[in-house]
């Protein structure tokens, strides 16, 4: 039996990982992330999960370890923010292109220039390239079951891919709410026993892992990444539709709210959503046709569902948690329109940047956003891209 | 729903007590939020935390600027922090003070509402034998709120203190008195 109760963000995310029983999980500190590792630690000590955690001193070595684990043939996971991601990077390519399903809880935080801890996505958004899944949560029961779901995706024969499950540090990391935790027993049977077809310690096959690849043959690695990733977009589906069956929370790609017949829309990920739909109800009791999409999904990137749920919307606005520092706006704006390119032309965009290092975005910066949309959906002419909730 | 802002200084407890509250009133069934702005954060410094209580479930995730309720944990506060921004009409302010109640009407001669005051360091000097004001303000704010009835305020508390404190159960009794008479000592000022 499900059972309802209240914790954080970081505490469902633990919960999600004690309930799955990882073989391995390699983690160094870094707000607002640690609460993950310390809870896991905890677990260990109180002999709730037999995990081996192995506390490194460095996110470099966190994630050399997971890909030594993970290459050898057992589950492994870690979690981080913000300049640990940044720490990983280059081991982040690694552990894809060697296509181990590593599954990591990402606490998204602004990374450093000015130092700030508080939330924004361009830590992981500077991993977008990767070659790691990317699910975004909305609040703790999204990171929570977004947890339950990431190995069935990430260990998919068709898959065999990293995966982060982000959500906003602080916002929801170490906000308290309602969640509703599954039963033990439910989820080690949603998640299964994972069993590679290839792994480092099977005495049977030989097998190496992360060799010098020549150009003769480094193509042909990329090409079935992209292969494993445009495969990944289905098997998503999958698992959600299952994990809809067995819990009733319904998720998809992304989700469209009171977009049936929305001129105003906007696009964004992550904790702002529930505050976008807030808005939305209150313009919608005044008779203007708001909506939103919230993606869950950032890679791989779901193109055609993006312009199934945009194509007949009059103006939107393409919402990004991060600069990508294009001088044109940030990485969600330049993907959602090269999406749209061609496909609905008819729709007006400005791509906002807004809520970077924790700066709050209110229900009433929504209506005021969406005020902007109306404008521009009756012709008048806006920017490409603005910063939205700035102090002047 | 109800929004409750906290203001308090780093180290007082203000985080914990929003986190309290969130699950005193999770637990008659109520949906919660129980969260603190983080920052840069030293011991003495400003600080606040934020709840929300509902009847339905809850979506937005930004900061409180109008709230029913506003809980000052640290009179000295009032000096150089507008506490009092922002408070809906017939919203109250709850205050941690020792001070007589015609001056304490004065500290917020231009807010028009509402203004309850409790002497939580006094209850829990007697109480608990140390000054920690959180658990009796926790009772005040919860009365005046009126989210739950005194009855069902107490079992929670009692449950809850009999989890926290299982190693030390000699201090539940201090506690639970602090809690009793916390519940009465709020004076509408």
């Amino acid at each position: 039996m499900s059972r309802r109760d209240r914790m954080s963000g970081n505490e469902a995310v633990a919960t999600a990982i004690r309930q799955i029983g990882p073989d391995v999980i390699a983690a160094f500190p870094i707000t607002p992330s640690t609460e993950i590792p310390q809870y896991i630690s905890s677990y260990k000590s109180d002999g709730l999960i037999d995990t081996e955690f192995v506390a490194v001193e460095s996110e470099h070595s966190a994630m050399s370890a997971c890909i030594g684990a993970s290459a050898a043939g057992v589950r492994a996971m870690t979690a981080t923010s913000s300049a640990g991601m940044a720490l990983m990077y280059e081991l982040l390519y690694v552990a894809a292109s060697d296509r181990l399903p590593i599954v990591m809880a990402a606490v998204n935080r602004a990374l450093t220039g000015p130092i700030n801890i508080n939330a924004d996505h361009s830590d992981s958004m500077g991993a977008r390239d990767s070659g790691w899944i990317q699910l975004y949560s909305e609040n703790a029961q999204e990171a929570y079951d977004n947890m339950l779901m990431a190995h069935r995706i990430a260990e998919h024969p068709d898959v065999l891919l990293p995966l982060m499950v982000c959500q906003d540090g602080f916002i929801t990391s170490h906000a308290v709410e309602n969640i509703v935790i599954e039963d033990d027993e439910l989820v080690k049977s949603f998640v299964g026993e994972y069993r590679p077809e290839k792994y480092l310690l099977n005495p049977r096959e030989s097998l190496g892992v992360g060799p010098y690849s020549v150009s003769a043959f480094y193509m042909e690695i990329k090409r079935q990444q992209f292969e494993a990733m445009s495969k990944a977009r289905a098997v998503v589906a999958a698992v959600s539709a299952e994990f809809s069956a067995l819990t009733g929370r319904e998720y998809g790609m992304l989700e469209k709210y009171r977009m049936d017949d929305a001129d105003l829309a906007v696009l964004l990920m992550s904790s702002s959503a529930g505050t976008g739909k807030d808005a939305v109800d209150r313009l919608r009791e005044k008779g203007v046709k708001a909506g939103l999409v919230k993606l869950r999904v950032f890679r791989p990137f779901p193109e055609d569902d993006l312009v199934e749920a945009l194509k007949d919307v009059k103006a939107l606005g393409i919402m990004d948690k991060s600069d990508g520092f294009s001088g044109c706006g940030g990485p969600l704006g330049a993907e959602t329109r090269s999406a749209l390119y061609g496909r609905a032309d008819g729709v007006k965009t400005v791509n906002y940047v807004y809520g970077l290092g924790g700066r709050d975005a209110r229900v009433e910066d929504f209506e005021a956003l969406f005020e902007e949309l109306g404008r521009l959906r009756d012709g008048e002419s806006l920017p490409r891209c603005r910063h939205h909730g700035m102090r002047e | 729903m109800i929004e409750i802002r906290w203001h308090g200084r780093g180290g007082q407890g203000a985080k914990t007590a929003a986190l309290l509250l969130a699950d005193v009133a999770f637990a008659t069934g109520m949906h919660v939020q129980g969260f603190p702005e983080y920052g840069p954060e030293r011991m003495g410094a400003p600080i606040t935390a934020y709840n929300r209580l509902d009847a339905k479930p809850i979506r937005v995730h930004s900061n409180i600027y109008s709230p029913d309720f506003v809980v000052v944990v640290d009179e000295s506060l009032v000096e150089t922090v507008d506490v009092a921004a922002g408070i809906k009409k017939n919203g109250a302010i709850i205050i941690n003070t020792g001070k007589e109640p015609s001056k304490v009407r004065k500290i917020f001669a231009k807010f028009p509402g509402d203004i309850y005051a409790i002497d939580a360091r006094d209850i829990s000097q007697r109480t608990v034998g140390k000054n920690l004001p959180n658990t009796p303000l926790l009772a005040a704010v919860v009365r005046v709120c009126g989210v739950m009835s005194e009855q069902e305020f107490i079992g929670n508390m009692e449950e809850s203190f009999k989890h926290k404190f299982a190693a030390k159960p000699e201090v539940i009794e201090g506690n639970m008195a602090a809690i009793r008479e916390a519940w009465k000592g709020a004076v509408r000022v």
